[in-house]
């Protein structure tokens, strides 16, 4: 099993220094359950952001429903600012297949029509099955095709990565 | 060996949904979950989701309901999914056609799911039994049996507004004997935790043994209603009235009505709740049914969030 793995706090650090020049007053912000959440929940803080900041999870949107049903403990989508003509940045833990963000593009759109959507990502493992492709991430990593990359955070707050390797993806 | 619950599949995961009776907290908690996700998509712009897109939901009501199937209709078409609506009292039944062919057709039109309401108790368990494996079975009501949405949305209407179950006394009043709600909700709310459950009627409208499945009985509004959280009203059926079982309507409503000199008795921030339709001034005065207290209108509310996430399990199961 792969022994380096990034170190998430570093990577995040890289990904605001990367933000903080592109972001205006008025950029809004959308994080994906649940890692992403967390990494926007700290973004939005870090680049006071002024828009408050949504989360969605995309549970219902989901290509593979038919195949694997609705999962336990959906969160509710909160998108407390007005879509329409709004500037996003998207912001999700681990970039991979592309799916995700797809489904969080087709419930963004459901609550409107917005200027751009950007995207961020802590980590980009490659492995893209759609044309989807990230503004903002803290590193691109070619990491073994198996295992999941999972996010965490612990109880103050900080933030790790780890191969989850009962979960392949 | 233990037989299965004819409502899961080999895996546990709901597959139809016909009675509340026998699912575990489990399922119960993961329905109401997921209804309250399912709250947030109807609060937006465009209040629908692609999770049922190209399937086929066939609303089979052979009894008349308009609020059931009224919110069935929209939480199906929340979902994205094709809804096909059938009163089956003005249709092929008339012609002699039995329950099963009538079901046999409506699959070979490529049926996905279908929602039964029946006056027959065990109706909808027919249809599971005998539906092929992908299709799936949402009892709308059968006879006096069960409504098993019905006592989730209650559910979900309690918990939207106490909370927590483990610390609620809850009282339902009225007709429970030929209440398929009160059933429903009762096997509902003893499954989610509720330690003191009651039900306050006359002797002749409650089912004997009900103590059984783990209710206080009262017979008398001011013992009964003393000190609780909810107060659920049954609907007074019309035909009752004339029937045997009680003098007058006006001598129900002295009695069981509910007034707002009743509702004092209830702790001061305590929900009265009513399934509909309501008779006013037979089991609800209008000052209560009208009331600050009265979650009436959102428990219909509710009531689609809480479709949509029935459907949307047994869709992906």
């Amino acid at each position: 099993m792969i022994t380096t793995l990034p170190e998430a706090e570093a990577l995040y650090a890289k990904l605001l220094e990367q933000l903080r020049p592109r972001v205006r007053p008025e950029t809004a912000m959308v994080g994906i359950y649940t890692g992403g959440v967390w990494l926007a929940e700290r973004l939005h803080a870090d680049l006071d952001l002024r828009v408050p900041l949504g989360a969605i999870d995309i549970s219902f949107y989901r290509d593979d429903f038919h195949q694997s049903g609705l999962k336990q403990d959906i969160k509710r989508s909160h998108i407390p600012f007005e879509v329409n003509d709004r500037h996003i940045l998207l912001v999700d833990d681990v970039l991979y297949t592309g799916r995700t963000v797809r489904g969080a593009m087709n419930e963004l759109f459901d609550y409107g029509r917005p200027a751009s959507i950007e995207l961020v990502g802590l980590v980009d493992r490659g492995g893209r099955g759609l044309p989807t492709s990230a503004q903002y991430v803290g590193e691109t990593t070619e990491g073994p095709a198996g295992p999941m990359l999972v996010l965490d955070r612990d109880a103050s707050g900080r933030l790790s990565l780890r191969y989850d390797d009962e979960r392949a993806q | 060996m233990k037989m299965r619950n004819p409502q899961l599949n080999e895996n546990g995961e709901l597959q139809h949904l016909l009675t509340i009776e026998g699912l575990p907290r489990e399922v119960l908690t993961h329905i109401l979950d997921t209804a309250s996700s399912f709250v947030g998509v109807t609060e937006r712009e465009v209040k629908k989701v692609p999770l049922l897109r190209g399937k086929s939901v066939f609303n089979l009501f052979f009894e008349n309901s308009t609020r059931t199937r009224t919110t069935f209709e929209i939480a199906a078409k929340r979902l994205s999914a094709d809804v096909i609506n059938l009163n089956i009292n003005t249709s092929s039944t008339n012609k002699g056609e039995t329950l099963l062919d009538t079901v046999d057709n409506l699959t070979a039109m490529h049926a996905d799911m279908f929602v039964v309401r029946h006056a027959q108790s065990g109706a909808a368990h027919l249809i599971a039994q005998h539906v092929p494996k992908h299709v799936h079975v949402i009892n709308a009501g059968d006879g006096r049996h069960a409504h098993p949405t019905q006592g989730l949305l209650d559910a979900y209407t309690i918990r939207h507004y106490k909370k927590d179950f483990t610390a609620l006394s809850v009282a339902i009043v009225g007709d429970v004997l030929h209440s398929r709600v009160a059933r429903s909700l009762i096997h509902a709310l003893t499954t989610l935790g509720t330690p003191d459950l009651r039900v306050i009627g006359p002797q002749t409208l409650l089912p004997t043994g009900v103590e059984k499945l783990g209710v206080r009985v009262f017979h008398d509004m001011n013992a009964g209603l003393r000190d609780v959280d909810v107060v659920v009203m049954l609907r007074l059926q019309n035909e009752r009235m004339r029937g045997p079982l009680l003098p007058s309507a006006q001598e129900y409503f002295k009695y069981y009505g509910l007034t707002p000199e009743k509702l004092a008795l209830a702790k001061p921030d305590a929900i009265v709740m009513h399934p509909g339709p309501m008779n006013r001034g037979v089991e609800i005065d209008s000052a209560v049914a009208d009331g600050e207290q009265a979650v009436i209108l959102p428990q219909v509310t509710f009531g689609i969030a809480v479709r949509m996430a029935v459907m949307s399990i047994l869709a992906g199961n």
